[in-house]
């Protein structure tokens, strides 16, 4: 599913992000990628929807071989995977339902399917009574909602999260945990990075602890293991 | 691209326009202001051209036959200039009818010409104009060399100094044009560029949901057209009216009738493609670097 080989990130300004990272995510597992600011886990997250470009090594993402993914396929590739960002993401000027839809505009899809598919997973949400509403009328965590309804609509096999719950309440962000909770039972791979050490620690998953631009502890089940 | 995306991005491109009100209203002033300038001076530099124009095309030349000549030299003479190309009429003056012409100018006081009629003392003449009023000099000399030529006299100095004051007009108004084009290209382009950078957020998030390039470009590209032209219309309304409103009350100004009001309908043209090509090229150079993502 996801496939990195000594990767190595050093950014314009000479800062180096990532140092030979190598790490195997399978079909259907919920990944939390913990460390300190700065240690590197946005950078890692970003490689995986090309956003960023490795400097060395190869990284390859739902069959898509990302350091030689032409300009042009960009979009492929991220039409495959879902991306929730801690700050949403959501067009301002665009309704609830005109933000989900857009996944599905870009591909062409007919307007039947895309009414049917918004509604399904504005349901899933359960935001189906703000369909009409633009962002800016909603909570945070109503925001986060759209935006994971966005990204599941393509039915991606792989939801890639940054810090999703970075700007949301503790009561909020145990909702959208449940949510992606609910989306990975339903057979999605789910990488997110994260400093919520409560829920890193009771949901009990897969942890990568990201330090110094190195992967310092892969654990199954792991903690979250840092003091906020 | 399936036609329903082709109509999608069209309806995209419209809505953008009342999303970002005040900021397509910026851009709208914006090249209402500049095509007005550049309408404006369209229309003056176009009625500035027609006049130089005519003022050259009064320049003519007096070619005196030498006295004496015979009928049949006269017509051949005749035959000769009016086989020469550069020339655009040949019309020829006996000395005859030049004494009757005279005689019409002087009106009341032709009493003074009495007697000349027995003993004509003007020559014979052709009045000639030049194809290019400008090449009159050279066509002068030439004309000199034929045989049975007297003189040619086309006032050197004073048409000179005529057509330096021509081109210099000409000149300044053709540098004037294009730099008032490449201003309203950079005022243009460069309001559609505010507007832009401040969506410059909403083109990434477009791009990170999987939008290609040219996805995001089309109804950028509309928008830009519509807002390009919606700004040449008050231009257009404004110079239409302006100008026929100018060709009720002054027609004309020394001999110079004003262009006729159809003027503006070329120019309206040009003001809109010029309004509306801007405005799609300025957006779509706009959001390229924003697309880098």
């Amino acid at each position: 599913m996801i496939e990195m080989h000594d990767v190595w990130k050093t950014y314009p300004n000479g800062a180096v992000a990532l140092q030979g990272v190598s790490v195997r995510i399978d079909k259907g597992e919920f990944v939390y990628v913990v460390g300190p600011s700065g240690a590197g886990k946005s950078t890692f997250i970003k490689l995986m929807y090309r956003e960023e470009r490795p400097s060395k090594g190869s990284i390859f993402v739902n069959g898509f071989n990302i350091e030689r993914l032409k300009e042009r396929k960009i979009p492929l590739l991220r039409r495959q995977i879902g991306v929730v960002f801690q700050d949403f993401k959501l067009l301002p000027n665009m309704t609830v339902q005109e933000n989900v839809a857009f996944a599905l505009e870009v591909i062409e899809a007919s307007p039947k399917k895309i009414r049917q598919r918004v509604n399904e997973v504005l349901e899933l949400v359960g935001l189906t009574d703000k369909a009409k509403d633009l962002p800016a009328h909603l909570s945070g965590g109503q925001q986060q909602r759209v935006s994971i309804a966005r990204a599941l609509i393509n039915n991606p096999s792989v939801i890639i999260a940054d810090e999703p719950t970075g700007n949301l309440d503790p009561e909020t962000s145990w909702d959208i945990m449940r949510l992606f909770e609910e989306i990975n039972n339903r057979g999605t791979t789910i990488v997110m990075a994260t400093h919520n050490k409560e829920i890193v620690n009771t949901l009990k998953r897969r942890v990568l602890a990201v330090e110094g631009g190195q992967i310092v502890r892969d654990q199954k089940r792991g903690v979250y293991g840092y003091e906020n | 691209m399936k036609i329903r995306t082709i109509g999608r991005h069209g309806r995209e491109g419209l809505r953008n326009l009342s999303r970002n009100g005040w900021m397509t209203f910026a851009s709208i002033s914006a090249v209402t202001v500049t095509l007005l300038l550049l309408g404006v001076f369209l229309l003056l530099a176009y009625n500035v051209q027609q006049f130089s124009k005519q003022l050259e095309s009064q320049v003519e030349m007096n070619v005196y036959v030498k006295e004496g000549a015979a009928r049949a030299d006269v017509l051949e003479l005749e035959r000769q200039l009016k086989s020469l190309p550069e020339l655009a009429s040949v019309t020829y003056v006996s000395k005859e009818s030049g004494l009757d012409q005279l005689k019409d100018k002087l009106q009341e006081n032709a009493s003074l010409l009495e007697g000349l009629d027995k003993e004509n003392p003007l020559p014979d003449k052709f009045i000639l104009k030049a194809k290019d009023p400008q090449l009159i000099g050279s066509v002068a000399a030439k004309v000199q060399t034929l045989p049975l030529v007297d003189k040619v006299n086309y006032g050197k100095d004073t048409v000179e100094k005529l057509f330096k004051g021509i081109s210099l007009v000409r000149n300044s108004g053709a540098v004037f044009v294009v730099g008032l084009c490449f201003t309203a290209l950079f005022l243009i382009s460069n309001t559609i560029k505010v507007t832009i950078f401040a969506r410059r957020k909403e083109i990434e998030i477009m791009k990170l949901v999987g939008a290609t390039n040219w996805f995001i470009r089309w109804p950028f590209l509309i928008e830009g057209l519509l807002i390009g032209a919606l700004g040449a219309v008050l231009p257009i309304a404004l110079l239409s009216f302006g100008y026929s409103y100018l060709l009720s009350v002054y027609p004309s100004f020394m001999y110079f009738n004003f262009a006729a009001v159809d003027l503006v309908y070329s120019v309206s043209t040009i003001l809109i493609s010029i309004g509306a090509l801007i405005g799609m090229i300025g957006s779509v150079m706009s959001i390229s670097r924003f697309l880098r993502i």
